[in-house]
Formats: structure tokens, C-alpha cells, sequence
């Protein structure tokens, strides 16, 4: 409680000049509002995800207009569209070039669990090779439950502890069977 | 519509097993043997001039034909020249899944038949890169032969989903 006390008499002290505020709650919202995606575009998705940067949805709005095409410039990787398993060690090397913190939008039904793809050809959800931070499914996915998602993803990462981060590579490193 | 089908079976009566038209569509039914001198006449001839190859696909028919003709291997022909097309199928057995690559004759078949030995594993012999196009190489099998198991997974990375 002295201590509670002593926050108080100090804000109310240094008056309108000086806000107190925790590292971690201002490190998350600089970033929430400061995403750069890397959009891995591999399917129709790709279409829903024209409308949703455009400018009748714009997802400047939000604050995550602008794709870095490189992914060391990235900090949202968005993979929007099926990831055949052909692709899946790509996307892992895609993922492990990006620099942290950064999180993974599963944009889609394929992307969320294969969609309708059970089959030999497609990666059953992107997170039995990546670690997912938000799912939106839909197929594709209006762009209104995109930016629902997305400020869920704002609302998460505002509300991380900075300790969090660097958590290191991929969940699993690109490795060849037989 | 000009009966293209009998024409070709009246000039090659060897080769040509069956002509027939199905809704409204020509095809004749040929022998592997010879397949590949038997394309190289249809492309070359002055009356049929078959140019363009418009796609080379396969059919498993595990079940409804018997081993010895259970692939079939289909060309579908386009005349420039005259406007009429054909479809060519040829039967492969499951014991010999081999045929003679058309890739001298159409360039265009290079990837098509490299397409249908990734999925049905049939051998184009004398196709200059006959290597997987679609799946990766450490793949097994070919996905679409009817008694590929449905379920079977071979992921490059993660587990088996």
C-alpha cells in the first residue's frame, strides 16, 4: 500500500507534465498500431485480401496498410491461401527470415485447418508447422471479419509482456524425410 | 462436322482399335505400338494436320476395365488449319505402364507428360526430363491412381496430418 501511495502523491505531484505508464503497456501500443505485413499470397484469398488493403475497406484504418515485401522488413506474416506441402518448408524459411517480435495471421479456411483440401497434397493448418497467433476462416474471408481479426491481434499484442520476446526460430526447422 | 474419327480409322486400319462419336465429340481408341509414328502422321497430313496439341491428360479405370487396360492415356488434337479436333486414348496396362513420349512430335507434351507420371506413374519413354513437376521428388507413389490409399500423408516438414 506505501508504495500504491507513493505512485499517487508522485503523479499528483509531478501534475499534467508527466504521464506513468508500465514498459510493456507502451512497447505494445507503439506496435499495435504499427504493423507491417508480409503478405504470402498463394490462392483466391488473395483476391478477399485485394478488397480489404483497397481503399473501399482499407486496412490503412487500422494501421497495417503497408506490405513489406521482404520479409526481414515484416512483422505480421500473413499467409493467405492453401500451403500445399511443396511450400511448407518456403513458408518456414519465410517465417524464420522475418525479424522478432512477430506474429501469424491464418488468413482462410485452408490456412486455419486445410479447408476443403484433405487430401495428399495440403498442409492440414498452417499450425502444425508455425506458430498461429489469429485465425480468421471464411472462404474466402469477408473483409469485415479480416479486420476483426486483426484488432484482435492489435488487442493481443498490446496486452504482451515485453518479456516474451525474442522467442527464436520456427517451430520447426525445414527438414527433409526419407 | 466432318466424320474426322472414321477418316483416320480408314487411313490407319492397323493402329486403330475404334472410332466413335460421344455427344457430339470424335475419338478413336489406338494401339501403344507405333503410337509414336501414328501422332507424327496425324500432325504431318496434308488432309488432317493436326498442329496443336491441345492436352495430354491419363484415366485410371481400376474396377471398370481390366488390368491389361487400365490406364488410358488421352491426346486431345486441334487442327489449326482445318478447325477439327480429335481425341486420341490409348490403353496401357498396369504390368507395363510405359508409352512413347510425343515431345518430338509436340513440344508442348514435355510438361503434360510429365504431369501424368508425377500422377498416375505412367513412363514416357524418351521424354527428355521425365522428373516430377508438380509434387516434390520425395513424394511416393502417384496420388492419382485409384488405389492410392485416401488418406495417405507424406509431408515434407511437420507431421503426418
Amino acid at each position: 500500500m506505501g508504495v500504491e501511495m507513493e505512485e499517487k502523491n508522485l503523479e499528483a505531484a509531478l501534475g499534467d507534465s508527466v504521464i506513468l505508464t508500465t514498459i510493456d503497456a507502451i512497447i505494445g501500443w507503439g506496435r499495435k498500431y504499427s504493423f507491417f505485413t508480409y503478405p504470402f499470397i498463394t490462392a483466391c484469398c488473395g483476391m478477399e485480401f485485394m478488397s480489404v488493403a483497397g481503399p473501399r475497406y482499407d486496412i490503412d484504418r487500422f494501421g497495417a496498410a503497408l506490405p513489406r515485401f521482404s520479409p526481414r522488413q515484416a512483422d505480421i506474416l500473413l499467409v493467405v491461401g492453401t500451403i500445399s506441402h511443396k511450400q511448407a518448408p518456403i513458408l518456414i524459411k519465410v517465417y524464420n527470415q522475418m525479424a522478432e517480435p512477430k506474429w501469424v495471421f491464418a488468413y482462410g479456411a485452408c490456412v486455419c485447418s486445410g479447408g476443403m483440401y484433405d487430401n495428399y497434397s495440403t498442409v492440414q493448418g498452417i499450425d502444425t508447422i508455425l506458430p498461429v497467433d489469429i485465425y480468421v476462416p471464411g472462404c474466402p474471408p469477408r473483409p469485415e471479419i479480416v479486420f476483426d481479426g486483426l484488432i484482435k491481434l492489435q488487442e493481443l499484442v498490446a496486452n504482451e509482456r515485453s518479456s516474451k520476446w525474442p522467442r527464436g526460430a520456427a517451430a520447426y526447422t525445414p527438414r527433409v524425410k526419407r | 462436322m466432318a466424320d474426322i474419327a472414321n477418316k483416320i480409322k480408314r487411313m490407319f486400319p492397323d493402329a486403330v482399335v475404334s472410332a466413335d462419336t460421344v455427344l457430339g465429340e470424335q475419338h478413336v481408341v489406338v494401339n501403344k505400338a507405333g503410337i509414336l509414328e501414328f501422332m507424327r502422321r496425324l500432325r504431318d497430313d496434308e488432309s488432317l494436320l493436326f498442329n496443336f496439341m491441345m492436352d495430354l491428360t491419363a484415366v485410371d479405370y481400376l474396377g471398370k476395365k481390366p488390368a491389361d487396360a487400365r490406364f488410358e492415356v488421352v491426346y486431345n488434337l486441334y487442327s489449326l488449319r482445318h478447325n477439327h479436333r480429335i481425341r486420341v486414348k490409348v490403353p496401357v496396362s498396369l504390368a507395363d505402364p510405359t508409352i512413347d513420349s510425343v515431345t518430338q512430335v509436340w513440344k508442348a507434351a514435355d510438361w503434360f507428360e510429365r504431369e501424368v507420371w508425377d500422377l498416375y506413374g505412367i513412363v514416357f519413354n524418351g521424354h527428355p526430363n521425365l522428373k516430377r513437376i508438380l509434387l516434390y521428388e520425395e513424394f511416393v507413389g502417384h496420388p492419382l491412381r485409384k488405389d492410392y490409399p485416401l488418406k495417405k500423408r507424406q509431408p515434407l516438414v511437420g507431421p503426418e496430418n
